[in-house]
């Protein structure tokens, strides 16, 4: 009997609501988190998983040398490597495609792989109309690395103390 | 049998076991890198330390270590760790690491045993020595850097293979395995080093870095490059072969390999027929297997049965033969051959076209009689058997024929049918002398017009000198055909009246030529509507006029029945190439066409009417027993003439369809004409 009385004396008072205006005026003064993509971007841990890149050498040469570890170790199934002898004699892919689909960013291949060939780089900005443009094939991930390399470079350089 | 201790558990064993044999026979694992239980013991890796009282109080190594009575073996104490991890240790130093680009990554015993038996780390800071790569030929690419010294595949090319072409130089650090003056080896058997090699130092290359052990999948089948059948492994992924390995079978091919069997498969993707073709106004144009099936139907049914002939190819399982056979003796047709080398065989006793001895029975003989043939080129595997049974001793061996390099010594007692008819006393001498005497006769002196008569005085030889005793039939004949066995099983000869293959090509002996699979004669001297079917676009489909795409050996599942009479059956290990269908359910479909429906709707309804009709089929992976029977009888006695008896097989790198669609044969061909040294790369 008496809780019932209190009750309805708190309610006459209104102190939830102007405990709720009081938030809400506190959250006004603060700065806002939301960011106005794409002229503003979240900062990115070096760690993060994006679009896949091979990278090369500084002197051009691909570093991948078609051990298929990344292949072995994929979960989903997503990589399909061939290899054959370059003419050099050294071991090469001819194939190396990555079924973007299929990926589930795990970051298993770039761990696997013995040369940090195959990165999950930066880039989470791929979005494509057809599915055939996800079949990702060695020229177009080649390509990623070329043109991402001095970012994945920071980024492994940044996480290279925690490895 | 004396008994000795394996940690502390009896064990029984044989006199002149070692302690490593022992020690397996305990269900203990030894680890090691230079033994091989068929190769000598060279006790040179260290790896299969383990502790043995009584003795010095230091770790032995067990392979080279003779079992005693009494004998206490420990190889679980913390000195046996000890001194694994030790040598484990001692054999990375110079050992790059590497295995990312080995081809022996995922198999290899190296990476195996350090895992199991290594330290985690290393004390060697040093730079590690390089070795040159060497040029041992178009089967084995060599890393030598990776090489740990363990000789097996010096053992194995001085002993089994009976060509001492690789060995070691040098001592110490600078110690290296390489070959005579760098020149490719000169084996037949080269390919098994590269599996012997316990680590990536020779790999094979012409599968140099094409696939990684772990995702191919394993389909267990029958070789059928020559008529041995051996036990082969094949591995594929997708849709390709990507290699062959051999299997153990201590009946046929111990765990060898030649290479044409081993490195074919490149043939297998090449040159291939995969979809049916007519030929019209002169040219072909692609077709549908309704088209060319009524294509092939309509000539022969309008062709009487007498001028419709069908010869079988080498590498034909039995089924689609059988089937083949049955459609044509239902259309009324005696023409009808599997012997494409025309070898006088086929007709008398079973016994009189096997090798009777067994392959593993030959190394019982004590004396060998080889007319006609170079076991070396048609039957790699048996000529390492009869070189295994010379090295042991008590055997001597007479060659009539060609006089080749066989690895091991023989008398030789002259070229031809001249010798046979007027055979020296030394030799038959040393036949009578014999116990357990054999001859090994092939179709380089069967075949042609004189062969029946090479047959009969073979035949009376086997007699006179008692060949065929109680318990021992030695009378052998080595084909080189898959095929031929099983044709000859089941009648695939021209019945009474019937032509023989060389008749067959002859112009206007026929309207309707059906070449099932036959590659290896020359048709373009018949004018009669030719029919080829079969896996590869070769002589038998050149110039043929309808060609029917069929199932080469690894798309088929097929009985296979090799020289020795053992029925082996072969499993599919991919599908047919294309629209190609395999051979039984064509020729099925085509009886149906020409109203001889046969009476079976699959495989293996199929397989019970051969078995049905020719009851040795139905017992499969079965030696036949020696059986007795009279030699005297065969052929037809006559002039032996003046016939000089050459190997049936000029190349044996080029001598079927698969193998000359095969780059890697092509390169083996061209060493085997001009052995010349390639620069190393």
């Amino acid at each position: 009997m008496f809780t019932r009385i209190a009750q309805a004396a708190k309610g006459a008072m209104m102190l939830d609501a102007i405990g709720a205006i009081g938030l809400t005026l506190k959250y006004m003064a603060r700065p806002k988190a939301t960011v106005n993509y794409p002229f503003e971007r979240n900062p990115q841990s070096p760690r993060f998983r994006g679009e896949h890149a091979l990278r090369r050498y500084a002197n051009g040469e691909e570093r991948c040398i078609a051990c298929k570890l990344c292949e072995a170790i994929c979960p989903a199934q997503a990589i399909t490597i061939e290899a054959e002898p370059r003419a050099d004699g050294s071991r090469r892919t001819t194939r190396y495609d990555i079924d973007m689909v299929k990926c589930i960013y795990c970051g298993l291949c770039q761990e696997a792989c013995p040369v940090d060939a195959i990165v999950e780089g930066p880039n989470s900005e791929y979005a494509v109309e057809t599915r055939e443009e996800l079949l990702f094939d060695k020229a177009r991930l080649l390509d990623n690395g070329d043109r991402w390399e001095r970012q994945i470079a920071k980024n492994l350089e940044l996480d290279a103390p925690y490895r | 049998m004396p008994v000795a201790k394996v940690n502390g558990v009896e064990v029984e064993f044989e006199p002149g076991m070692t302690v490593l044999q022992v020690a397996e026979r305990a269900g203990q694992e030894i680890p090691r890198f230079c033994y091989h239980e068929r190769l000598s013991i060279a006790g040179n890796c260290r790896m299969c330390l383990v502790e043995v009282k009584p003795g010095p109080p230091k770790p032995q190594a067990s392979c080279a270590l003779p079992a005693a009575e009494g004998q206490e073996i420990f190889t679980d104490t913390p000195m046996v760790k000890k001194a694994r991890e030790g040598v484990m240790e001692f054999l990375l130093i110079n050992h790059p690491l590497d295995c990312p680009i080995c081809d022996q990554g995922g198999e290899c015993d190296l990476q195996d045993q350090s895992m199991a038996y290594g330290r985690d780390g290393s004390r060697y800071a040093e730079n590690k020595r390089a070795v040159e790569e060497k040029n041992m030929g178009p089967t084995i690419k060599t890393f030598m850097t990776r090489c740990i010294q363990c000789t097996r595949c010096v053992r194995f090319i001085t002993e089994v293979a009976g060509v001492p072409d690789i060995g070691m130089i040098s001592r110490g650090e600078d110690a290296e395995i390489t070959t005579y003056l760098e020149k490719s080896v000169g084996s037949e058997l080269s390919g098994n080093v590269n599996d012997l090699c316990p680590v990536g130092a020779l790999t094979h290359r012409p599968w140099q870095y094409h696939y990684r052990p772990w995702e191919l999948k394993k389909t267990e089948t029958i070789d059928v490059m020559d008529a041995l059948g051996s036990n082969i492994r094949a591995d594929f992924r997708g849709s390709e072969v990507m290699r062959v390995l051999p299997l153990v079978n201590e009946g046929i091919n111990e765990e060898w390999l030649s290479d044409k069997s081993r490195y074919v498969v490149d043939g297998l993707t090449a040159r291939r027929l995969d979809r049916p073709w007519i030929r019209e106004n002169g040219k072909l144009r692609a077709a549908s297997w309704n088209e060319a099936l009524d294509a092939v139907a309509a000539k022969l049914k309008a062709a009487s049965a007498d001028r419709i002939g069908v010869i079988a190819g080498d590498l034909q399982d039995a089924e689609s033969m059988k089937a083949t056979l049955d459609l044509f003796r239902a259309l009324g047709s005696k023409n009808t051959d599997c012997r494409q080398d025309g070898a006088a065989l086929g007709y008398g006793p079973r016994e009189s076209w096997l090798f009777n001895s067994g392959l593993e029975g030959i190394e019982k003989a004590d004396a060998i009689l080889i007319v006609g043939v170079n076991p070396r080129i048609e039957a790699p595997l048996l000529n390492a058997r009869l070189r295994k049974s010379w090295i042991k001793g008590g055997v001597e061996i007479g060659v009539i024929g060609e006089q080749a390099d066989l690895t091991f010594d023989y008398a030789y007692l002259g070229a031809g049918s001249k010798t046979l008819a007027k055979l020296p006393k030394s030799a038959l001498d040393f036949l009578t002398k014999a116990e357990r005497p054999a001859i090994i006769v092939g179709s380089g002196a069967l075949n042609g017009e004189g062969g029946p008569a090479v047959l009969n005085a073979l035949g009376a030889l086997a007699k006179k000198v008692g060949v065929i005793s109680e318990g021992w039939n030695g009378f052998n004949v080595l084909h080189h055909a898959a095929a031929r066995v099983a044709g000859l099983d089941m009648g695939f000869v021209p019945t009474e009246g019937g032509l023989t293959v060389s008749d067959m090509l002859k112009p206007g002996a026929l309207d309707v030529l059906f070449l099932l699979g036959a590659d290896e004669v020359d048709p373009t001297g018949s004018n009669a509507f030719r029919v080829y079917m079969g896996s590869h676009g070769d002589r038998g489909a050149h110039g043929a006029d309808v060609i029917l795409p069929g199932a080469a050996y690894t798309e088929k599942s097929g009985l296979y029945v090799n020289t020795e009479g053992r029925v082996q059956m072969a499993e599919r290990v991919v599908f047919p190439k294309g629209e190609a269908k395999e051979d039984w359910a064509i020729i099925r479909a085509l009886s149906a066409r020409v109203d001889q429906t046969l009476p079976y709707d699959t495989l293996d309804q199929l397989r019970a009417k051969l078995m049905a009709d020719h009851p040795t089929f139905g017992r499969i992976d079965y030696l036949p027993a020696p059986a007795a029977f009279d030699p005297s009888k065969l052929g037809v006695k006559g002039d032996l003439g003046d016939r000089v008896f050459a190997s049936a097989i000029s190349d044996p790198y080029l001598s079927n369809p698969i193998a000359r669609a095969s780059a890697t044969m092509a390169e083996l061909s061209a060493l085997r004409i001009a052995p010349v040294a390639m620069a190393a790369e």
